[in-house]
């Protein structure tokens, strides 16, 4: 498996490479419009064609690959985070403070937060770049999207807190804090991984979702959200097979993900 | 054998007209809503959904017919109206029942007047007959006849009729008892409403048969015109009203003989920028909206006949006037198109102090020209819209951002906060009389998005629209008001305090299972003669 | 006895916080209080005015909750403002199909899950768990209204399509478990001893991960919930997801009260079934 692992960071290695040096290989700007050539299908000058807007797709993939996997990993790094400390100091500590926490959380869960990004969609200035936009979009997606995973994880601490090796741990004197430091959370990790895993595509396209409701990216920044929304119509299936690169690239990049972390979850 | 022969042929004749007769009747008709209907009552009718099933089931007094765009009668056999506009006497048909078998007579002609303009009901169909002060009275003259008065002229009077479903003064059933081809059967909440033919109705064709041909109508709640379109092309519905130009390509691609393309529309899409003072706006901002060139200049910046062209597939046109060429009568055709200039608009700029420095607009005090336009979240040909205007208007350096926004916070930022720089919206209209946007044009009005509720006209230009206006709705002079519609359209055509972009196409789809239906271009486009529409024996099928 | 009472309790506590933060949400959110219908050029100034007055109602919560409560009490839920009609009616005519919706969407995430997560382990193959990873991969990054249509075209139910929502979820969750359970050393004991694989997963594998399974599956009903919404929205299911769209987009404070408590209900009840079935003993204890 160490090949298929090596595969996987060499592939994300160049995504990323390839969005960071966008300025330079992209054949075009992302917003530029070709209105003599709208949905193009593949050529010289535009190699994966252009949109309905005759923008070019290679241009608006880099950029929106840009901002989707730079984003998206880090809110789900936020999310896994902020479940690992909830779930996980509710399941170590359990009694009274376990129950609150988990109520708390089950609240968290059953809350209408739609409204909560509209609120702070509108005490943003109209005129802020599509770029900040999207940044407070991901974070707040981070911020909210912990709920589900910490009740597993506090599920597993509880168990964990309970097992020999934590025992042994507290009999020879190591303190709460250093328990669930170095013995608790390295034990979460499989649970982790799955919430960092579903979190960056159910976070790309919550973000396409969001759209509907002007919270997305704005226009003319690409996402992966925002080009997989041409998807999401009847008309995808009369699409030209280059329309579906952005998500066989999504698909494509999350495998890599999990290749990429499953080899250290196999071995801990 | 002579007798014989024309025996023969007599029970031939009827025969092929029981035939005939059969193969044009009965069937369910099938076709999809968009929402739920929020009301069965007539006179309170706001939404689409509830629009058609008043269109479907109320009896009218006068019917406006789409095709031709004469007024007809309906309930009244014939209407006059008189003192300039302030009263309409109506003779109606004798006769007709309500579908739950109620007589029909003049005391629910009153009573529906009555429950229409009652001031606590604030029914809009009933605002658009409130002509000023005073109540409206009606007169029954006998059991066919009745007189409606009203405290002050208003133009157009006979044609608002075409609006008000009559109800049943004295029904046991209240609005469900109706006058119209169908009446409301099962309403499935969320799913589907059933209609059924309402077998009461007065109408009958030249042959002396009972109208409507067709027995029930089904009609789905179906928000998604994606599976919408799926479904008329599987044939489990009949017709699709209103297509977009996207579907409408699609579908002209698979099946050409499906769609109808009726020509430009009533509809329009505009931007307008917030000239109201006491707007949450920096001063140097509301002095560019405000300014008269920096519109003018915005306008020529922008190409509508790409907007057309691309973002509606050439299903549009680009609009001159708040008045759509559609409205032949209305229309001002003395008015020159819009040009796309941008070296013209850069000079216009100019005569404002603007300038351009390194590829970015700046004004005479050196603010980089940098503003927003809100729009509907959700609606595709408006993001697109303001994502080409966004790319426009950069070829004259200025800086746009295009913010979408959920429906409700719209309308809080254009309506009350009045926290927005411009915004990009359509109007949908359904009324040819140009005086249905009284509440558009006069400066006190709330709907003068740009600058509403104003105590006395802000600008000079604005006074006149409002002195032209009022005039208008003063007589019945054809001529008269055609000269004031005409030149409150050159004011804004020179004003632009509504950037007209472009007057959408009606478009729709019927399946080849459905006669009779001939789209036009008034809503309902496809079922406006319902009562006319026959199903076929030969079903839509895949292509 | 206790328990349950003091559960109970609890719920009730948690419900009506719940209502209470659910409604300032929608209280504080930009658009309450205002209504389409103010755009429309054919009403004059008294009909927006008496429009906006309707609105103006609702507008002091602390009022609205507390009217609110009193009403609850005698079993009226308050009327929809965009749909015009009771609460109650709307809920109980819409109820029963989400129900049958998250049903099968429970059952065939789970059932796919499940089986899916627990090939790999016991096959031990990486092939298998690639090829798993991979279609929960693929299900996981295409958005739902692709789904929806897949379904609609092959003439399938459309509720279906949450049950490949959930499953990617599912599936991942439970194959990390199962594989973190199968690498520890009883069970590589009990493989050494011979024990057969069926053996080794039901009795030595699911027991250690059964607890997060548990609070998995207590989880999962709520995100079932959460992705009915745009499910039923997309293949015009009329559920409470449908009904939960339409509230959203009209700021229906009345029918979104409603709707966040009962998932907040739901919610509760299945994540302290999961609770009680993993730890009876530890959850009666204060």
């Amino acid at each position: 498996m160490k090949w298929a692992r090596m595969a996987a960071l060499g592939f994300l290695v160049l995504v990323s490479a390839a969005c960071l040096l966008a300025d330079y290989v992209a054949p075009a700007s992302y917003a530029q419009q070709f209105r003599d050539a709208l949905d193009a299908a593949p050529s010289r000058q535009h190699p994966l064609g252009t949109d309905d807007l005759g923008r070019d797709r290679l241009s608006r993939l880099l950029y929106g690959t840009r901002v989707s996997l730079l984003l998206a990993p880090a809110a789900a790094l936020l999310s896994s985070l902020l479940a690992a400390l909830i779930g996980g100091t509710a399941g170590f500590v359990g009694g009274w403070v376990e129950r609150c926490m988990m109520a708390a959380t089950d609240l968290f869960l059953s809350l209408p937060w739609l409204f909560l990004l509209v609120t702070v969609r509108a005490l943003l200035p109209l005129n802020v770049s599509p770029f900040t936009s999207v940044v407070i979009t991901f974070a707040l997606l981070g911020c909210l999207g912990w709920a589900a995973a910490a009740r597993v994880i506090c599920a597993d601490a509880r168990t964990l807190s309970s097992s020999d090796f934590v025992l042994l741990a507290r009999a020879t004197g190591n303190g709460s804090f250093r328990l669930l430091w170095r013995h608790i959370l390295p034990n979460l990790k499989p649970i982790l991984y799955a919430q960092f895993w579903i979190s960056i595509p159910v976070f790309i396209l919550t973000e396409a979702n969001l759209g509907i409701l002007g919270l997305g990216v704005a226009e003319p920044l690409p996402s992966w959200g925002s080009l997989l929304r041409e998807l999401e119509s009847f008309s995808a299936f009369s699409a030209q097979p280059w329309q579906f690169v952005p998500l066989i690239l999504l698909v494509v990049v999350v495998s890599c993900f999990h290749v990429g972390l499953q080899k250290r979850e196999l071995s801990s | 054998m002579r007798q014989r022969l024309v025996r023969f042929v007599l029970l031939l004749s009827v025969a092929l007209t029981t035939v005939i007769a059969s193969a044009q009747s009965g069937g369910q008709l099938r076709f999809c809503l968009r929402s739920e209907p929020k009301t069965f009552n007539p006179v309170l009718v706001a939404d689409d959904a509830s629009e058609t099933v008043r269109y479907l089931t109320g009896g009218v007094l006068i019917r406006l017919n789409r095709l031709t765009q004469q007024l007809e009668p309906e309930l009244a056999t014939s209407w006059k109206v008189g003192d300039n506009g302030r009263t309409i006497s109506f003779k109606l048909r004798q006769n007709v029942r309500f579908s739950d078998g109620t007589p029909f007579s003049a005391e629910d002609v009153a009573y529906t007047m009555d429950r229409l303009m009652d001031p606590g009901l604030h029914s809009p169909t009933g605002d658009a007959f409130r002509s000023g002060e005073g109540k409206v009275i009606t007169q029954v003259a006998g059991k066919n006849q009745i007189t409606v008065t009203f405290p002050a002229p208003i133009v157009g009077l006979d044609k608002l009729f075409d609006q008000v479903a009559i109800m049943s003064a004295n029904s046991p059933q209240k609005e469900m008892a109706v006058l119209g081809p169908y009446y409301v059967v099962e309403n499935k909440a969320g799913s589907y409403l059933l209609l059924k033919r309402n077998p009461n109705y007065w109408k009958q064709d030249a042959a002396g048969r009972q109208l409507p041909y067709i027995d029930s109508i089904r009609l789905d709640i179906q928000q998604n015109r994606d599976m919408e379109m799926l479904r008329l092309v599987r044939g489990e519905i009949d017709f699709i009203n209103s297509l977009d130009a996207e579907y409408y390509d699609k579908l002209a691609a698979e099946a050409p003989n499906l769609v109808y393309d009726a020509g430009v529309s009533l509809d329009s899409e505009q931007i307008w920028f917030n000239q109201i003072p006491t707007a949450p706006l920096p001063p140097y901002k509301k002095a560019w909206f405000t300014s008269t060139n920096f519109r003018r200049a915005i306008s020529e910046s922008i190409n509508r006949e790409d907007l057309a062209r691309v973002v509606f597939r050439g299903h549009a046109r680009p609009a001159v006037s708040w008045v759509s060429p559609a409205n032949r009568l209305w229309f001002n055709s003395k008015l020159p198109p819009h040009p796309f200039d941008q070296k013209s608009a850069l000079q216009i700029l100019a005569q404002d102090g603007f300038r351009m420095q390194s590829g970015t607009l700046h004004d005479r005090e050196g603010h980089v020209v940098e503003f927003s336009v809100i729009t509907n979240a959700g609606n595709k040909y408006r993001e697109r819209m303001a994502t080409m205007i966004q790319q426009d208007l950069a070829g004259i350096g200025i800086r746009l951002n295009v913010v979408t926004l959920d429906f409700p916070s719209l309308i809080e930022r254009i309506a009350r906060s009045f926290d927005y720089e411009a915004c990009l919206l359509g109007l949908v209209n359904d009324d040819l009389d140009p005086n249905s946007q009284m509440n558009v044009w006069l400066s006190s009005a709330e709907n003068h998005q740009w600058n509403p509720s104003q105590k006395t006209p802000a600008t000079a230009w604005e006074a006149e629209i409002d002195a032209l206006m009022r005039a208008q709705a003063s007589t019945l002079n054809m001529k008269k008001r055609k000269q004031a519609i005409d030149r409150v359209q050159e004011i804004v055509w020179q004003q632009e305090p509504f950037i007209y972009l472009v007057n959408k196409n009606a478009m729709s789809a019927v399946s080849t299972a459905l006669h009779n239906a001939h789209p036009v271009v008034l809503r309902p486009q496809v079922y406006w003669n319902i009562d006319e529409l026959t199903l076929g024996t030969e079903v839509a099928g895949n292509r | 006895m206790r328990i349950l009472i003091r559960h109970a309790a609890r719920i009730v506590v948690v419900v009506l916080l719940g209502g209470i933060l659910g409604a300032t949400l929608v209280r504080v959110a930009p658009g309450f209080g205002v209504d389409e219908q103010e755009l429309d050029s054919r009403l004059n100034h008294e009909s927006i005015q008496a429009l906006r007055q309707s609105r103006a109602s609702d507008g002091n919560l602390a009022e609205y909750y507390v009217h609110y409560l009193n009403r609850l009490l005698h079993g009226d839920l308050g009327t929809s403002r965009t749909l015009q009609q009771p609460v109650r009616q709307l809920l109980a005519e819409r109820f029963p199909e989400t129900l049958k919706s998250v049903g099968l969407g429970l059952a065939l995430g789970w059932t796919l899950g499940l089986a899916l997560a627990i090939a790999p382990v016991m096959s031990r193959s990486w092939c298998v768990d690639l090829l798993t990873s991979l279609l929960a991969g693929v299900l996981l990054c295409l958005p739902a209204a692709v789904l929806a249509l897949l379904f609609v075209i092959a003439h399938a139910p459309g509720r279906l399509v949450l049950g490949l929502i959930v499953f990617p979820k599912v599936f991942r969750y439970a194959r990390n478990l199962l594989a973190h359970s199968a690498s520890l050393p009883h069970v590589l004991t009990a493989r050494a001893k011979g024990a057969g694989g069926f053996r080794v997963l039901l009795w030595h594998i699911l027991p250690v991960a059964g607890p997060q399974l548990l609070a998995l599956a207590g989880v999962s009903v709520s995100l079932t919930f959460a992705a009915a919404i745009p499910v039923e929205v997309l293949c015009d299911l009329p559920g409470i997801g449908q009904l939960a769209w339409k509230a959203a987009m009209g700021r229906d404070l009345a029918l979104l009260v409603n709707l966040t408590m009962i998932v907040t209900i739901v919610t509760l009840l299945a994540n302290y079934a999961a609770d009680l079935i993993t730890n009876p003993l530890a959850s009666g204890k204060a």
